[in-house]
């Protein structure tokens, strides 16, 4: 066997090195996760088609309850029940599956970054080629990143013009924490933040499946710890005395009794209004009444309820967050989120060139 | 400059993982434009001297230079070192032609054209997945990727354990034609002595993670008096039992 002979080296060599483009990096991230990529562009395309398609048929129909006058008869308010009960579930649905679509991205993109290179041994070349194995990182996590960010940006659009009717009819409430993370600026921040964990956890397990599993726990865990006892603390909430009718975009914390200064049980206060309420219906009902009515005749006693406890020394307390604080809370949430990202892929990198120096 | 430098330089190096030391008190200096063969049983500490040579591991204790006095894993090393790990990772998914582009997008020198030559010479098709590729064929290939680097150094992790024996001879035969024609230093760990017999200018015998013994091939067997390299290390690493670690 002949070898070829080298052609002799430049003088290059002994000049100061310098840095191997980002641009030549970026052919490298784009061949080698394309089809990740792709995976993505996919799953979304497709979903954004059915959102289009769903929205489409939600939107004419909202538009016929929208049109009905006077808005406060009784014909328009069932038209709106109806219309509720048709499209609600579905978009309840859609919202769940949309943030768990979020967590998918983010870990099925994100995990394997490092954890491929770590489990097959490709480090070991990819780390030793002239770019450096901190560039090399940046070079993959940071347009992978922005990738994700555009393509989620884009989809949060789509979502919040399907669910529109909902809120222009009043049944869900913009900080709902079921919608609240699939909107605007949150949505991608859940998934850039997912993406970061995903990549640095699979640098710390070494390992693709194991990484997606832990970065799907580890997101499942913040997206409900978020919901359910962070967010409502982003800033001081307000608390109504007697509300009972709150703004209707108001995001509900809590709801609580007192009686002469002492905070009154759950359980007690259910009991005590659940008598009372029984009582005002069989006054309040006809005889013959339609079984469709009876909804509307509940409506009515609710209030005489409520009054008949002021009466009596009863003061409800309502600590809630009112709807014109969905942008600055959108703006907390996909801050910190973003922050978090920042810095998990920070010590990310970090973490990959520790070795070296 | 690249005439008299040493290639790789170490003083007290160890290096420990967990309560184990691979490596402990290595000091050595390994001369430029050799062949050298890291000799030694499995265990010994020799891809740990690799790693820690190319930048993949930090010691931990001692330093170490290569390439006259740079630091391992710094632009300035990376650039100059191309490094073939032990069963030759690619990625399989990967085209050879692919292959070739993502070392040239990841490196700042990179001979495309030699690297096309000698791959079309080896009748390896451009086309074909790494992962298609037979073993002889993948270690081909992390060669001319390495090559086609220009390295000043050409690091190599047991290179040949994987192939068979006409493949090893292609693959030592292509590294000792390039190394004697172009200057460029090579350093090699093996645990099959006869395959060094032909190639190796220069010596380093690990064992329990200390330097045994490290000199010209040449000059080693004349002091020891022993027929060839296989003798000198089995003979030394027999009579000369190693001291337990402490």
């Amino acid at each position: 066997m002949t070898a070829l002979t080298m052609p002799a080296r430049s003088e290059e060599d002994d000049a100061g090195p310098r840095p191997v483009p980002w641009r030549r990096m970026a052919w490298v991230t784009w061949r080698q996760h394309r089809f990740a990529l792709g995976g993505v562009a996919v799953l979304l395309g497709g979903l954004a088609l059915y959102l289009w398609r769903i929205g489409l048929q939600m939107h004419h129909a909202y538009a016929t309850v929208a049109a009905c006058h006077p808005a406060s008869s009784y014909a328009c308010q069932n038209q709106v029940i109806n219309f509720d009960t048709v499209y609600g579930p579905t978009a309840q649905t859609v919202a769940t599956l949309l943030m768990a679509v979020s967590m998918l991205i983010g870990a099925f993109v994100g995990a394997p970054v490092l954890a491929r290179e770590l489990e097959t041994g490709t480090f070991r070349y990819a780390w030793t080629l002239g770019v450096g194995r901190r560039r090399w990182t940046l070079a993959k996590l940071v347009p992978l990143a922005v990738m994700l960010a555009v393509a989620t940006g884009l989809f949060s659009l789509l979502f919040s013009w399907y669910y529109q009717p909902l809120f222009a009819d009043g049944s869900s409430i913009p900080l709902d924490p079921r919608l609240f993370g699939l909107r605007w600026v949150a949505y991608t921040a859940w998934t850039l933040a997912a993406f970061a964990i995903g990549a640095l956890v699979g640098l710390l397990i070494r390992r693709v499946v194991p990484a997606i599993a832990a970065t799907l726990a580890a997101c499942t865990g913040l997206i409900f710890a978020t919901g359910l006892y962070l967010r409502q603390h982003y800033m001081a909430p307000l608390i109504g005395r007697n509300l009972f009718t709150p703004p209707a975009s108001a995001w509900i914390i809590s709801v609580w009794w007192t009686k002469g200064g002492t905070v009154i049980s759950q359980s007690t206060m259910n009991q005590t209004m659940n008598t009372l309420f029984q009582q005002i219906m069989l006054a309040i009902l006809p005889k013959n009444v339609n079984e469709n009515d009876i909804k509307f005749y509940k409506g009515t006693a609710i209030p005489r309820v409520l009054n008949h406890l002021l009466h009596h020394g009863y003061t409800q307390w309502t600590s809630y967050q009112p709807g014109s604080r969905f942008w600055p809370f959108q703006w907390i949430e996909g801050g910190w989120l973003l922050a978090l990202s920042v810095l998990v892929i920070s010590a990310t990198v970090w973490l990959v060139g520790r070795r070296a120096t | 400059m690249t005439e008299h430098m040493n290639i790789f330089e170490a003083s007290g190096l160890g290096k420990r993982y967990g309560s184990t030391w691979a490596l402990r008190e290595c000091t050595l200096a390994i001369p430029a434009r050799h062949v050298t063969a890291l000799v030694g049983p499995n265990g010994a500490g020799k891809t740990t001297l690799l790693n820690r040579a190319v930048g993949l591991t930090a010691p931990s204790a001692g330093e170490v230079t290569v390439l006259g006095g740079r630091l391992p894993g710094s632009t300035a090393a990376l650039d100059g070192i191309a490094f073939v790990a032990q069963d030759t990772p690619l990625y399989k998914t990967l085209s050879v032609a692919d292959m070739l582009h993502l070392t040239r997008n990841l490196t700042r020198r990179f001979d495309q054209a030699y690297a096309q030559a000698r791959l079309a010479e080896l009748g390896i098709p451009l086309t074909r997945k790494a992962g298609k590729l037979s073993g002889g064929q993948q270690a081909q290939v992390a060669l001319t990727l390495a090559l086609a680097r220009r390295p000043q150094l050409l690091v190599l992790d047991e290179p040949v354990a994987m192939l068979d024996p006409i493949a090893r001879h292609d693959f030592m035969a292509t590294v000792l034609a390039v190394a004697s024609a172009d200057g460029m230093s090579v350093l090699l760990s093996s645990h099959v002595l006869t395959e060094l017999e032909r190639v190796a200018s220069y010596l380093v015998l690990l064992s329990r993670g200390q330097v045994r013994l490290a000199g010209a091939v040449g000059g080693l067997l004349a002091a020891h008096h022993q027929a060839s390299l296989e003798e000198l290390a089995l003979n030394y690493l027999r009579y000369n039992p190693t001291e337990v670690a402490k």
